[in-house]
């Protein structure tokens, strides 16, 4: 026993050590974090990207959503931080700030595509064909009657529009961790807000309005878009918010609803016919570059045609390819190091 | 009592005492029969749920050991494959150059069409077949040209030659020829074409397409791109590097603070006070260790993300307690005999400790530690905080190489948006890591039953 625990520290003492080696030598895999809409993306990139680069290591992607990933992104330079932070949304001015305070400067910003938001039910249920308006009135907290604000008083579909089928309200939207959130909020909270004709109030208190939602019919969703899934399968009346490419994954259980009479689809969406689609960005860390190998052949790959293209293998899981002019200017932004400052948004 | 037994016609005050008695006997053993009963419900109400568990667990997962496999005639062609040899080290070259080379060779090999190899082996399974290529591909899995590539790299000599090779079909495959998907539904919700299934099906019934077992399971890394490759074997050597780190640091350490708290400290208000923080630790939740992990290996160590050491560290705090407690209870149940006997025998108090009371308490540690480094391996909370829930391409070749761990990639694949595959995989990753589970708590079994035997 004694000799144990004498070999045992030893090796104790052994990992100790190498510990500290091993955090004095750079990291030699690139880091990335962020949303879980850019997740599979990023993670069939980073794959490929370790096949076709011998020389380099398959980057790490881990997920947090597009404020987490963007929070781990600010928390300053070097080997214990992330090089790249995925994000379905644009990074906001306080970010921005967030990041120059912990001493990062060069954030290079890289938008490779789109992404359509669907609502989706359970296969066996009757279509739905959506407007934002109806949306709003399905699940804001107070709702338009006769010019007043009232407590919102629908219970089924069919009350706000005939159109609709006869089924209780129950709404399953990502929760403000999640970058897909922000999006829901623009383009359908507000555009349905605005389309019904909400009193006239100051701009503060229509803005808190738009965006105030009743509890008892809409589930924020925390996790990813299984759990949104997982509710629609214990509810069967639920109405889920997905982004395109889980919808497309899953058509065998899930129907999608049409917004505004059009179906997302990939055509609809990269012809900008489809409402609610937004771009996708991931922001490289310029103090890493030429520190930790492979950034800027990670950057080149992943917008290379093979990867984000037409025809690339991102398309294949979902992603809507940006025109190839767009994704030009992209790169060479990237190339010139542009970063972005606080004010540019 | 004799008397009343003897008596021929017993008084009435005895008779209604008797009848008492009886009465009282009977509550009481009905009583008993009760609580047995409950017992008995109770166990069979447990059975059951873990009875249930299993079924699900293992009627799900187990086909997923099982994939659709195309065995196929492959044929490096000369055309599709136009390379240069591969690069001989000359004399005078250095190695820098040589291997800048060869690289560059790889890369060029890595960039040859083999998507139109895999294709064309396909096709020649099925002449008459007009498929369009993308229907194809579809029933291939994607990470399979790199197979193709890597038995190239292997052997250049392959050029020319046509081999048999196994390709693994795609996931989508693999759920129409299971019929994990509705086979019913119409085109619209299916996920591979018409001409695809019709293919695969023909395929399947030829037997040119065949359920194998899935041994990639156990040596690929998860995989995003190519779902049907995707494996265990990071995640597993993450567990592993844990466990070992676990292992190496919380084991002396907690046995060293036990034999001290238990053998050498005085007992006064300071070790009181240590005493109940140990026990209050034992119970801190396992996530509260994870923030702690994130704020002190990470941010103040410079630990790197995502990285088994700062998972195994994690986890040596979330274990020692386990293991300092047991270790003072088994020290504790030393009879003070034996104590007393070396002590008056003239050995020192380390002497008496190290060589006599210390052997007696190896089962207790040693159970001890495989029920902490169990529970430890299925701890997934903590490591979602240190950045162990990443998708990692590659086998992590150090601790300190990024990887995930067997409960995460249970945690991963359950969120993993091809719902009709990932559910069998997940279930299959579960029962892995249940197997493990059993056989560390089987080993702690047998080496107790040893160790005691030998005492």
């Amino acid at each position: 026993m004694k000799k144990f625990v004498f070999a045992a520290s030893a090796a104790a003492i052994a990992i100790a050590a190498s510990a500290g080696a091993a955090t004095a030598q750079s990291r030699d895999t690139i880091q990335i974090a962020g949303s879980s809409t850019v997740l599979p993306f990023a993670s069939i990139v980073a794959e490929e990207f370790g096949n076709a680069f011998p020389e380099f290591n398959a980057p790490v992607v881990g997920s947090g959503g597009s404020g987490g990933g963007l929070r781990q992104f600010c928390q300053g330079t070097g080997d214990n931080t992330i090089d790249i932070a995925n994000s379905s949304r644009r990074i906001q001015a306080g970010e921005i700030e967030a990041c120059n305070g912990a001493g990062v400067n060069e954030i290079l910003e890289v938008q490779f595509g789109y992404d359509g938001i669907v609502f989706a039910v359970s296969a066996d249920k009757e279509d739905f064909a959506l407007e934002p308006v109806h949306v709003f009135k399905a699940i804001a907290a107070q709702v338009p009657v006769d010019g007043e604000m009232v407590a919102n008083p629908y219970t089924t579909w069919n009350e706000i529009d005939d159109s609709l089928p006869n089924q209780p309200i129950s709404m399953a939207i990502p929760a403000s961790n999640h970058g897909t959130r922000e999006v829901f909020e623009e383009r359908v909270l507000v555009e349905g807000c605005e389309a019904a004709e909400l009193p006239e109030m100051e701009e503060e208190a229509m803005e808190a309005a738009c965006t105030a939602l009743r509890q008892d019919v809409v589930i924020e969703i925390a996790g990813d878009y299984t759990e949104t899934l997982a509710r629609l399968q214990s509810n069967a009346d639920t109405v889920g918010v997905f982004g395109l490419s889980f919808y497309d994954q899953n058509r065998d259980t899930l129907k999608v609803a049409t917004i505004s009479g059009i179906e997302p689809s990939l055509e609809t969406i990269a012809a900008g016919e489809y409402p609610v689609s937004r771009p996708l960005f991931f922001y490289v860390k310029g103090e890493h570059i030429g520190v930790v190998p492979g950034l800027e052949e990670y950057v080149s790959f992943f917008l290379s045609d093979q990867m984000a293209g037409e025809g690339g293998a991102l398309e294949g899981a979902g992603l809507i390819p940006a025109p190839a002019e767009e994704t030009a200017d992209v790169q060479a932004k990237f190339d010139a190091r542009e970063a972005i400052t606080a004010d540019q948004l | 009592m004799t008397d009343l037994s003897q008596n021929a016609s017993p008084t009435d005050g005895s008779q209604a005492r008797l009848k008492r008695i009886r009465a009282g006997l009977g509550k009481r053993h009905a009583r008993e029969k009760r609580f047995r009963l409950y017992g008995i419900v109770a166990i069979a109400a447990a059975l059951t749920f873990v009875a249930i568990l299993f079924a699900m667990i293992l009627s799900k997962g187990l086909p997923a050991f099982q994939q659709a496999t195309l065995t196929v005639p492959v044929t490096f062609s000369q055309e599709l494959i136009d390379l240069e040899p591969r690069p001989v080290r000359e004399s005078g070259q250095s190695a820098a150059d040589f291997r800048a080379a060869d690289l560059r060779w790889q890369r060029d090999v890595t960039l040859v069409n083999w998507n139109r190899v895999v294709e064309d082996a396909v096709r020649s399974l099925a002449p008459g077949s007009e498929i369009s290529s993308r229907d194809l591909q579809s029933l291939i899995d994607s990470a399979e040209r790199f197979k193709l590539r890597d038995a190239f790299v292997a052997n250049p000599n392959l050029l020319g030659q046509t081999v048999d090779m196994q390709l693994l079909a795609s996931a989508n495959a693999d759920n129409w020829l299971k019929g994990n998907i509705n086979r019913d539904l119409p085109d619209s919700q299916q996920q591979l074409s018409a001409p695809a299934r019709a293919l695969a099906d023909e395929l399947y019934a030829d037997g040119n397409i065949r359920m194998a077992f899935a041994w990639h399971i156990f040596t690929n890394t998860d995989s995003r791109s190519a779902p049907a490759s995707a494996g265990l074997a990071g995640a597993f050597m993450g567990s592993l590097y844990m466990m070992m780190v676990v292992i190496v640091l919380a084991v002396p350490i907690g046995v060293a603070s036990a034999i001290y708290l238990e053998e050498f400290a005085p007992k006064n208000r300071l070790t009181d006070i240590i005493e109940v923080n140990i026990n209050n630790l034992a119970a801190v939740p396992s996530i509260v260790f994870g923030l702690l992990g994130a704020a002190v290996f990470i941010n103040y160590f410079r630990l790197p993300l995502s990285a088994p050491i700062v998972g195994g560290l994690v986890l040596t705090l979330m274990t020692l307690p386990t293991i300092i407690i047991a270790t003072r209870s088994s020290l504790r149940a030393v009879p003070p005999s034996l104590r007393q006997a070396a002590l008056g025998l003239g050995a020192s108090k380390t002497q008496t400790v190290f060589h006599h009371v210390l052997p007696v308490t190896y089962p207790g540690i040693l159970t001890a530690t495989i029920i902490g480094v169990a529970q430890a391996l299925g701890e997934t909370a903590p490591l979602l905080l240190i950045g162990m829930n990443a998708f990692v391409a590659s086998v992590p070749g150090s601790p300190f190489d990024q990887s995930t761990a067997l409960p995460v990639q249970i945690y991963l694949w359950q969120g993993n948006e091809n719902r009709n595959f990932f559910e069998a995989r997940t279930s299959a990753a579960i029962i892995v890591l249940l197997a493990l589970m059993i056989s560390l708590n089987a080993i702690a079994i047998f080496l107790r039953s040893r160790l005691e035997r030998r005492r």
